[in-house]
Parts: C-alpha cells; sequence; structure tokens
C-alpha cells in the first residue's frame, strides 16, 4: 500500500513528466509529500524516496538544506515574520515581542496550545510594505502593533 | 515610456486576454518568422544586458550557448530574486506573467530550445498560482506547446518551486537544485552555457532580462538602444524600500540618478528626516554616503562611485538609523544563507556576525572594527561564489563610510533608539 493518497500520487506523476531525472522531481515531491502530511517526517522523506527509488539518505540531504520545508511538526497555522534590514526599521523585532506576549509562540517553536508556530524569515519581497509576513500561504504586509494581532485572530 | 509595468494597474492584468488586448504576444508572432540566429544578433545588437545583477551582455551568453553543439538546450528563468530589498520581479511575476512567458518563448526559438522552468522562490506561492494559470491558458492559446501557433516550433514550460534558500538564485546552485540537490554552487568553468542543467548548455536568464525581449522584437535593435545609458540600455526595474515616502517598483530608464529616483520618484525621505545612508543595489552592494546621490543607476556608472547597480534594489535609511545594528542584520543574513561548502565564507560570516552583535551590544572590545576588517579580507576574493565576497563588502564599505560609528560603539554600545512599532 502506498504512503501517498491517490490525488497526491496523480500529482506526483504530473511532476515526474517535467523532469528528465527521477532525482529532479525531489523537490517538487517533498512539497506533495509536506502537504499530505504536514510536515517531513521520517516516514515521509522515505515515502518520496520510495517513489522516486532514491536513496532515503540522498533525500533527506536535499530536504535539509532548505529551510522552508517543514523539518519538524508545526501547529495548525505558520506565522513567517521577516526581519531582514527593510523590514528591521519599520520594528519587524517589535513583533516578534508581541507574538511571545499574545500567543506565547518564540521563534523556532509553537505555541502551547498548538495554534502557532512561528519562524524567523530572511527576506520575502515585501520591502516596500514593511514589516511583512506569510501566514501559511497568505501574505500581510503592513504590520502595525494592532493590526497583526487582528489578522492572526482570523487564524483559528 | 514603460514596457515592463505596463497594464498591471488593471485589475486583470494577468488574464491571457488582458494581455492580447494591449498587443501581448506579438512579439512572439513576429520572432516565430525570423531565423534563430538573427534572433541573437538582434538582442545583442540591442544592447541588453542581464538584470539579474551582473550585468552581463544577454546576447553574448545565447551566442555561447547556441554555438554548443550539444542538445537539448535548457532555458531557465530565475525567478528566485531573495537579495534582501529586491521585489522588482515580483509585480512581473504576479501581474504581468505573460510579459515573461513570451519573453521565454521568444528566447526558446533563439537558442533552439524545447523545455524551460522558472526557477521560482519558494517565498511567493502566490506568484506560483499566477505563473500556472498563466501558462495553461499560454498552452490553450497554442504560444506553448508541441507547435506553436503552427510554426512547427515546440517549448514546453513549468515551474519549478525553491524552498528558501537565498543561495539557489546563483546559477549554478539554481542549477543544483532543479536537479534536486544541495543547491551549492558549482566550481566554473565549465559556464552553464555549455555544462549546465543535466549536463546540457543552459541558459540561466533574471525575469526582467526576459520580459525585455518582447519589447526588443516590437521596436527593434536600434531604437531600443537609445533608451537610458548606451552602454547598458532600456529601463530598469528599481525597487525602493527603507525610509522614503513613497516606496514601491519604478521603472525608469537605465541612468536615472539616485537623487532622481530617491526624490523625483520615491517622494524624498519620510517625515522630513535627513539621509544618512543609502544602498544602491541590494543588500549586498556597498553602500552610499549621501555624497554619492549624483550616480547615475546603471551598470557602467554605479561601480565608478564604488558600488554596484546589482538588482536595483534601493534601500534608504534616515539619520535615526544604527548602521551597526543594519550590518548586523545584514551578515545574520549571509550566516544563515551560507551554503556550507567554502570555509571562509562559512566560517567567517558567523565570526562578522558575532563581532557586530558584541559591538551592538555592548560589549564591544578595542581592536574589533580592525577585526571585522581582518576577517572581511579574509573571505572576499576567497570563495567559489559571490555570496562570501557580498558579506566581506558590506562590512568593509559600512566601516569605510561609517567608521566613527563603529568606534563610537566600542564605548558603551548602542545609543540610538531601537525602530518603534509601524505606525498604521
Amino acid at each position: 500500500m502506498s504512503f501517498f493518497s491517490d490525488k497526491a500520487l496523480k500529482e506526483l506523476d504530473e511532476i515526474k513528466k517535467r523532469y528528465p531525472t527521477r532525482r529532479a522531481a525531489a523537490l517538487p515531491a517533498l512539497y506533495v509529500a509536506q502537504k499530505e502530511f504536514g510536515w517531513l517526517s521520517p516516514e515521509a522523506i522515505d515515502a518520496v524516496a520510495r517513489h522516486l527509488t532514491l536513496p532515503p539518505a540522498v533525500v533527506k540531504g536535499t530536504a535539509t538544506f532548505y529551510s522552508m520545508y517543514k523539518h519538524r511538526q508545526v501547529g495548525r497555522h505558520l506565522i513567517q515574520v521577516c526581519t531582514n534590514v527593510s523590514c528591521m526599521i519599520f520594528g519587524a523585532e517589535n513583533l516578534l515581542g508581541l507574538l511571545e506576549e499574545k500567543y506565547g509562540v518564540t521563534p523556532g517553536g509553537t505555541s502551547p496550545d498548538g495554534r502557532f508556530s512561528l519562524v524567523i524569515m530572511e527576506c520575502i519581497g515585501a520591502c516596500d510594505k514593511a514589516p511583512a509576513m506569510l501566514v501559511d500561504e497568505d501574505f500581510h504586509s503592513d504590520l502595525t502593533r494592532n493590526g497583526i494581532i487582528n489578522i492572526l485572530e482570523s487564524y483559528k | 515610456m514603460e514596457y515592463l509595468l505596463r497594464n498591471i494597474d488593471s485589475p486583470n492584468s494577468a488574464e491571457i486576454t488582458e494581455y492580447e488586448k494591449a498587443g501581448g504576444y506579438e512579439g512572439l508572432k513576429k520572432a516565430l518568422k525570423i531565423d534563430p540566429k538573427d534572433l541573437i544578433e538582434l538582442v545583442k545588437k540591442s544592447g541588453l544586458r542581464g538584470r539579474g545583477g551582473a550585468g552581463f551582455p544577454t546576447g553574448m551568453k545565447w551566442m555561447f550557448a547556441s554555438a554548443d553543439p550539444k542538445f537539448p538546450k535548457y532555458l531557465v528563468c530565475n525567478a528566485d530574486e531573495g537579495e534582501p530589498g529586491t521585489f522588482k520581479d515580483r509585480p512581473i511575476l504576479e501581474k504581468n506573467p505573460h510579459l515573461l512567458i513570451e519573453g521565454m518563448a521568444i528566447s526558446a526559438h533563439a537558442l533552439k530550445s524545447e523545455k524551460g522552468y522558472i526557477y521560482l522562490r519558494g517565498e511567493y506561492p502566490y506568484a506560483k498560482t499566477v505563473l500556472e494559470k498563466a501558462i495553461a491558458q499560454a498552452y490553450k492559446r497554442g504560444y506553448l506547446g508541441a507547435d506553436i501557433l503552427g510554426s512547427g516550433i515546440k517549448f514546453d514550460l513549468s515551474v519549478h518551486q525553491g524552498a528558501g534558500a537565498y543561495i539557489c538564485g546563483e546559477e549554478t546552485a539554481l542549477i543544483d537544485s532543479i536537479e534536486g540537490r544541495r543547491g551549492q554552487p558549482r566550481i566554473k568553468p565549465p559556464f552553464p552555457v555549455s555544462v549546465g542543467l543535466f549536463g546540457k548548455p543552459t541558459i540561466v536568464n533574471n525575469v526582467e532580462t526576459l520580459s525585455n525581449l518582447p519589447f526588443i522584437v516590437e521596436v527593434g535593435a536600434e531604437a531600443y538602444s537609445k533608451i537610458g545609458n548606451p552602454e547598458c540600455p532600456g529601463n530598469k526595474l528599481f525597487c525602493i524600500s527603507g525610509h522614503v515616502a513613497k516606496p514601491g517598483v519604478y521603472e525608469l530608464p537605465m541612468g536615472t540618478t539616485l537623487r532622481d529616483i530617491i526624490y523625483g520618484h520615491a517622494g524624498g525621505i519620510k517625515n522630513g528626516k535627513a539621509l544618512k545612508a543609502v544602498i544602491p543595489g541590494g543588500i549586498s552592494t556597498p553602500v552610499f554616503p549621501p555624497d554619492k546621490l549624483d550616480c547615475p543607476m546603471d551598470f557602467v556608472s554605479v561601480p565608478k562611485f564604488g558600488s554596484m547597480l546589482g538588482s536595483g534594489a534601493v534601500i534608504v535609511f534616515d539619520e535615526t538609523t544604527c548602521l551597526v545594528r543594519v550590518t548586523w542584520r545584514a551578515l545574520k543574513f549571509f550566516e544563515h544563507e551560507s551554503c556550507g561548502k567554502c570555509t571562509p565564507c562559512r566560517e567567517g560570516t558567523g565570526w562578522l556576525r558575532t563581532v557586530l552583535e558584541r559591538i551592538e551590544n555592548g560589549q564591544g572590545r578595542p581592536g574589533d572594527v580592525e577585526l571585522l576588517e581582518d576577517i572581511s579580507k579574509n573571505i572576499a576574493g576567497k570563495t567559489l561564489c559571490p555570496l562570501g565576497d557580498g558579506a566581506a563588502s558590506v562590512v568593509m564599505n559600512f566601516i569605510k563610510h561609517f567608521r566613527g560609528e563603529f568606534e563610537g560603539h566600542l564605548k558603551g554600545g548602542c545609543t540610538f533608539n531601537a525602530p518603534e512599532f509601524r505606525q498604521a
């Protein structure tokens, strides 16, 4: 029995068609596995490796290089706050303190209720609307003290 | 006249029908009737230079790849804009995707490439949705696929999503990343134009570079070469952030002065404060003190003023900014993004960050500024790719122009107020 759902298997078949080698499908396949299992657990990495007939060490070696894969279990929502220079000068670091105060979440960690995980991001290309963050796949910018809380309250 | 950001204010600008209505894909129709060799000649004559940062002549790069007898040839669009301060390709990717697709189809014809990838940074999930929809539309209308507009020419295109690694903007690391590897730069030569993706001749061009092609084909090489600075002609996307009244992306002719960009277009310094420093081309490029504002912003002029055009990412700092903190944050970035392959960069960026951190926190030691310079000199020129050079040059140039501020921090730490919350 496959580790992947039928929908994911179909997606993986489409992905493999785009590349002349199996290994090249590794990055997109890891995204599929992450969506399927929530994070890249050792089992998820093995499933990708088996599916692409690659050694698990090769897939793991690739996956761990990239910071946007979830290498551990995360909360229901992932907050990624940019604190690079253009965001820093507009107080992005203050937002981190606020998130700890309000939700008990610190960079690299998850809130006690499992609602939010928080990660510090390098530049997310929204420097003209600093500070900015991604929540899951949604992009939010011009973050103020009240604004960020209002936004996060809509993520249950 | 704008040709890159044309129409992006229309709410449906990413739709193929809107794009066609504005004259879109006419350049491709015209290009398909031109022999690939002549098309490369046209691009050479236009004087187009790569917009990713290095400013290499596009036509020459194409000629190298075209001259290689190996097939297939791959065309890769570098949409991994990760240089802090850079968001210039974002409006094309999110609001004008067909301009890029048309540019890629034209390039593919010139290079006889039948397969292309757009390497899109993982931080732009919305752009992925837009691009994939636009690619599907272009296939449906016959601008992509096995027989483009009945010409017998084939070109397939797909999006390859990165996963948060700045180094993958370097072309050989980018190629490794498409191949499913850790994105670590390769030793050059061989260059990608002869041994690139899957070992085949590969052209890697930036989003903005490729997006220039429909216009070049439309107006011709001669008209194009007269825009901006004749040594590196065309319009350039400048993305301005930091303490200016109107931050954003501006499409302006190459050679527009920094002063005109900041004061003429971006509304000057916010809240009537004084200008303290400007990074002209993204965080890796040497900082300018305010007396360099007359620098024309193009690939040939900026080096004469002591910096680089880079990605055209202008970051403006007012008088309230602690530049030691800015340098520390920049080095925290380089430390995080160093791929670990070259020792001077892997170890050196961490040491620079450590020393900067203690200076900023009031624990600096006598001689720390000289120590920073010494570490920087031991990174510069000793790494495979420009990441290490960038890190070293950021530190050296901030010290060069603002040494007093670094020395001052040694006597009791930072006296600047921490940045406040943004006001709504």
